[in-house]
């Protein structure tokens, strides 16, 4: 599929609003992959973290609609990886940000079955919705 | 201060659209030919060019001109240019200032061309004030000293130190190690050629040891520099051997019956060296050293001994604290080198934990025929032949958050080279490399990496690698491919890791005794990155190889000739002329305090003992002015920056608001 | 000595079995956990939006609890209680602007002027008792008993707020070698576990929790220990899918490490709260004579 690379796009507003969240620069990324390579939720995902960051880059706002947003747990190992300091944590929540942001949870707790939430002890529940509800 | 019957000329360059785009050249011609004593403005688009040299020479002969200013660009870039003009034309070079318009106004001030404008009037003004006072001087002549100090035995300080003996000139060749040889002597093979360095270093390193203009200082270090271009005076101290070298016949009988076993710094820990030791089988010059840190007797001043009793000429002594030995120089070569980055760094590797995960330069030694497993690859854990190796680039390089910002260089056709042996070595194995970019830009260097894909079959996987773990008696590699957008986990036998080079170890305080300048990374800083990559900023010391920025062999031994070549030119002269813009001192006013004798970087400035003034060394004098700046009572000044100059420059700057 | 202590949700829940066998071994040990009076929810995570001050005013609010007590330290048990207060007590130090902002969100309490600072207990158990006086208090060593230490995430990352080599963290492999335990030591002990994504996408964490438990198993480990409640809902819960997907799997017991040091103390078993576990560790600490 052929991508359209365009002044436009790559002035879009996809970058100004990623870096305003995150505080990270997109365009140190020199897409080592490292990151990826240490992921550990990689093969969940649909874009690996470097390819992420490569979307933004590049203002492809469809970077929105994966996946890989929603898998990542925050579990840091690709921050400290990084060779160029970027904290790939802080752009995922600059992404999942632009969705809640509108309202758009990722969770709805409701959907889920009754006994599964009794199971569930308050930090799981209280930091999912943190991570995935406006 | 106007004098009377001053001739003045003002030349104002264009330099294409570079200044004449913004500032408005012929607004600035026009007032400044209404400064007092200018006889001449004009403006012209190249006055660099030839044409516009001619212009200054011809105004100088037609209108006897006593005094030029050029208003270009930098004095670095062309001040030389114009006062070699004026000075064939007749007048005194130091009667020519430049007037930095292009840096200090156009470039910084694009699209403001009346505010520019403005400023660049003010800075020709403040330039025809400083030079009513310049005075015509004679360049200061040094004497020369027809040697030269070269530091560093690498093959780099080896090509200096043979070119410069080649030439006539005495050569003192310092290294601190036992051997010369450097890294090269390391390596098994060399990329693109894979010449071997026995083939090819070996033999420079026996033309050193024979040549008869080439003193070789091995087992030193440099204690101390004083002096100056053509005039230095350096001391340097042979370290204890403990061994009479005169006696010392090489034959090895002491390293035999040794009982001491140390990491081998030639075999990069990855084999042992006696206590006493002669480094590797070629080693110039071919005598043991003791080691005292590690010798049994050196460490209880009694006991063992055995390798005295086993020397057949006595030439064991448990003896000595070294020397130091003082030798004049006209000019120094630096030629330190590099280091690469050891053990104790990059934990999610398990470099310095697992045993198969090994660094460049120590699987050069498992490549090497000479090398502790006679060039068979083979795991340091266990012997076994690796049949799956995994190499991982940029390992410290390219990582300004960790490590290192810069690129090493060396490594992506290091890389190739060692994947390419190991496959020569192992034909039923397979070797991966992890890399980034791949950077292969000297002749035959892209062929070569063509070479090691297709008739090799190294698998390139273009990622990085974030972890590797100990898994059974495997090490599984977690990396990327990013060209397919997959995680990669490889099983592989042993790692190769292409960790970071870096400058020399003990190079800052080298650098500290020859008064010459490091980079933010820790590289020797060349005068001019382009145009005089091969100077110091300290005039008569100059640099070769690694230690002013990574290099491989081919760009070591070139800069190395370079550099060599600089020295002969500077020591083929009787005389030395150095710029005569130096401090002096009035003796009348001077009260002895000292301040600029404390504040002087290169020791120029000496108080005399019988009559407490401050008197200058104009060969070591470097005019920096800094003396001149922190004397109380104004006695020292830079010659043609006086006191008053700069005053006169401050006024006219400000009298135009 | 008295410590200010905070400890955050699940403590007083379903980690009940953390916080009690904590209060006791420290008492053991000569130290008082004191509640931080007025505790609210530390965040739970830390928000990682540069434009969100918001999220910080939770964490911060702890920081003034101490502060009135004119105070400057404050210990968790729970890692992401504090990695979150560890996080936010940072920020606002290193950046004043932020700080005032914060202030001004909470008008209704004493501006908080930087000074407390966050610890992990294990920080506690290392740098002021020390190992040493941790195994003279040891009765029962856990000779045989053979521990895999989980640190997971947040007590080694961010590198800036980790408390321990981020790569190679040995906290809990030393505390645990000074309760007479054999240490079983792989690279999963820094592995994700999957966190959050328990809530929606629990088949992932359970797989991590395979991936993480067999290595652990392979390599001879007989039990767990950790120091993050959400770990060890993850570790421990989920044995229950992976057990379903993956029939060869066998389930293995997982602890706080405040639960092992009680044992070795000799303490009253009462206090771990086995009931709280889903793999019920009693009959592995039964067999080797532990209870």
């Amino acid at each position: 599929m052929e991508i359209k690379v365009s002044l436009k796009k790559v002035k879009s507003p996809l970058v100004r609003k990623v870096t305003e969240i995150s505080d990270e620069k997109i365009y140190s990324c020199y897409q080592c992959g490292k990151c990826s390579a240490g992921c550990p939720f990689a093969d969940q995902m649909d874009l690996l973290p470097n390819q992420v960051i490569r979307f933004v880059q590049l203002g492809m706002e469809e970077v929105l609609d994966c996946k890989t947003i929603w898998v990542c747990s925050a579990c840091f190992t690709c921050r400290v990886g990084c060779p160029k300091g970027i904290d790939i944590a802080n752009l995922n929540e600059a992404l999942r940000l632009l969705h809640l942001r509108r309202n758009q949870d990722h969770l709805k707790l409701g959907k889920l079955p009754r006994e599964e939430l009794l199971k569930l002890p308050q930090i799981a529940l209280i930091s999912s919705l943190r991570k995935y509800t406006a | 201060m106007i004098k009377v019957n001053e001739r003045i000329g003002v030349f104002i360059c264009h330099c294409g659209l570079n200044i004449a785009g913004t500032v408005n050249v012929e607004k600035v011609a026009e007032e400044i030919s209404k400064c007092k004593g200018v006889v001449h403005a004009e403006h012209y688009i190249f006055m660099c060019s030839d044409p516009g040299q001619e212009k200054v020479r011809q105004t100088i002969k037609e209108k006897k001109l006593d005094g030029v200013i050029v208003a270009a660009c930098s004095p670095d870039l062309h001040e030389h240019t114009f006062r070699s003009a004026a000075a064939s034309a007749g007048l005194n070079p130091y009667r020519v200032e430049i007037a930095n318009i292009r840096e200090w106004v156009a470039w910084p001030h694009e699209g403001k061309g009346e505010e520019a404008t403005e400023k660049a009037i003010k800075i020709i003004d403040a330039a025809i004030e400083k030079l009513r006072d310049n005075m015509a001087l004679l360049p200061v002549e040094v004497p020369v000293t027809k040697k030269v100090l070269v530091i560093g035995g690498g093959i780099a300080g080896i090509q200096a130190a043979l070119d410069c003996a080649d030439a006539g000139l005495d050569v003192y060749l310092v290294e601190r190690g036992q051997s010369i040889g450097g890294k090269m002597a390391q390596l098994s093979e060399t990329f693109p050629t894979l010449d071997c360095p026995q083939c090819i270093e070996t033999p420079k390193m026996t033309a050193v040891a024979q040549h008869p203009k080439i003193h070789l200082y091995a087992y030193s270090e440099i204690e101390d520099v004083n002096g100056y271009v053509g005039n230095f005076k350096v001391k340097i101290k042979r370290k204890p051997t403990f061994v009479d070298w005169d006696k010392c016949t090489g034959c090895r009988e002491c390293m035999k019956v040794c009982p001491v076993k140390v990491p081998s710094e030639y075999e990069r820990g990855i084999a042992d060296r006696k206590a006493i030791y002669i480094s590797f089988p070629q080693a110039v010059p071919n005598k043991a050293v003791i080691d005292a840190e590690n010798c049994i007797r050196m460490k209880y001043g009694k006991g063992c001994g055995l390798c005295a009793k086993n020397c057949p000429s006595k030439a064991i002594t448990f003896e000595g604290n070294g020397s130091i030995e003082e030798v004049k120089v006209g000019a120094i070569i630096v030629a330190t080198g590099f280091d690469v980055m050891g053990v104790n760094s990059f934990g999610e590797y398990g470099y310095g934990k697992y045993k198969d995960v090994l660094d460049a330069l120590q699987f050069e030694r498992l490549l090497a025929p000479a090398g502790p497993t006679s060039g068979k690859v083979l795991r340091p854990s266990d012997g076994r032949e690796p049949k799956e190796v995994v190499f991982v680039q940029c390992v410290g390089s390219r990582d300004p958050d960790n490590w290192h910002p810069y690129c090493s260089k060396i490594c992506c056709m290091y890389i190739a080279k060692q994947a390419m042996l190991y496959k020569h070595a192992v034909p039923d194995g397979q070797a991966y490399v992890f890399y980034i970019d791949i950077r292969a830009d000297g002749k035959g260097y892209e062929e070569f990496v063509h070479r090691a894909m297709t008739e090799d079959g190294v698998i390139y996987l273009r990622g990085k690698v974030g972890k590797i773990v100990e898994e059974g008696d495997k090490l599984r590699v977690y990396g990327v491919d990013t060209l397919t957008g997959r995680n990669v986990v490889i099983d592989a036998d042993l790692v190769v890791l292409a960790t970071a080079v870096e400058p020399s170890k003990g190079i800052d305080d080298l650098a500290r005794k020859l008064r010459i300048q490091l980079d933010q990374d820790g590289w020797l800083s060349e005068a001019h990155l382009k145009l005089r990559p091969l100077e110091s900023l300290t005039s008569g010391i100059f640099i070769a190889g690694a230690a002013q920025y990574i290099k491989d062999i081919t760009d070591t031994v070139s800069q190395a000739s370079g550099a060599a070549a600089k020295a002969i030119a500077l020591l083929s002269r009787d005389k030395l002329e150095k710029e005569p813009i130096v401090a002096t001192v009035d003796e009348e006013v001077c009260v002895g305090c000292g301040n600029c004798v404390s504040i002087c970087t290169y020791n120029a400035v000496e108080l005399d003992p019988e009559l407490k003034v401050a008197r200058v060394n104009e060969g070591l004098c470097e005019g920096c002015g800094a003396c001149a700046a922190t004397c109380p009572s104004g006695a020292i000044q830079l010659i043609n920056n006086t006191k008053k100059q700069i005053f006169e420059m401050i006024t006219a700057l400000t009298r135009r608001d | 000595m008295e410590l200010l202590y905070f400890p955050g949700c699940t403590l007083k829940t379903s980690a009940k079995n953390f916080e009690d066998s904590a209060l006791t071994v420290a008492s053991k040990l000569g130290l008082e956990l004191r509640e931080l009076p007025r505790w609210n929810c530390c965040g739970t995570v830390y928000s990682l939006a540069a434009d969100d001050l918001m999220h910080q005013l939770a964490p911060v609010r702890n920081l003034v609890r101490v502060q009135e007590l004119n105070r400057d330290k404050l210990v968790t048990l729970c890692s992401m209680c504090y990695n979150t207060l560890k996080r936010a007590s940072r920020l606002v130090r290193r950046n004043s602007e932020k700080l005032e902002t914060i202030n001004m969100f909470m008008d209704e309490e004493q501006s908080y002027e930087g000074r407390v600072e966050v610890f992990h207990f294990l920080q506690t158990l290392r740098d002021e008792v020390g190992f040493k006086k941790i195994s003279e208090k040891v009765v029962k060593p856990l000779k045989d008993l053979k521990i895999f230490p989980y640190y997971g995430c947040l007590l080694v990352r961010p590198e800036e707020e980790a408390i321990d080599d981020p790569n190679d963290p040995t906290v809990m492999n030393d505390l645990l070698k000074s309760l007479g335990a054999e240490v079983i030591d792989n690279s999963f002990k820094t592995v994700c576990c999957g966190s959050y994504l328990t809530v929606d996408k629990k088949e992932v964490v359970a797989e991590m929790t395979y991936k993480i438990l067999s290595a652990a198993v392979k390599d001879g480990a007989e039990a767990v220990t950790l120091s993050c409640p959400l770990c060890h809902f993850n570790l421990d819960f989920r044995q229950a899918e992976v057990a379903e997907k993956h029939p060869e799997f066998k389930r293995i017991p997982v602890f706080y490490f405040t639960q092992l040091m009680a044992l070795a103390f000799g303490l009253n078993p009462e206090v771990c709260r086995f009931n709280l576990h889903f793999v019920d560790p009693k009959p592995l600490l039964r067999g080797k004579g532990f209870i």
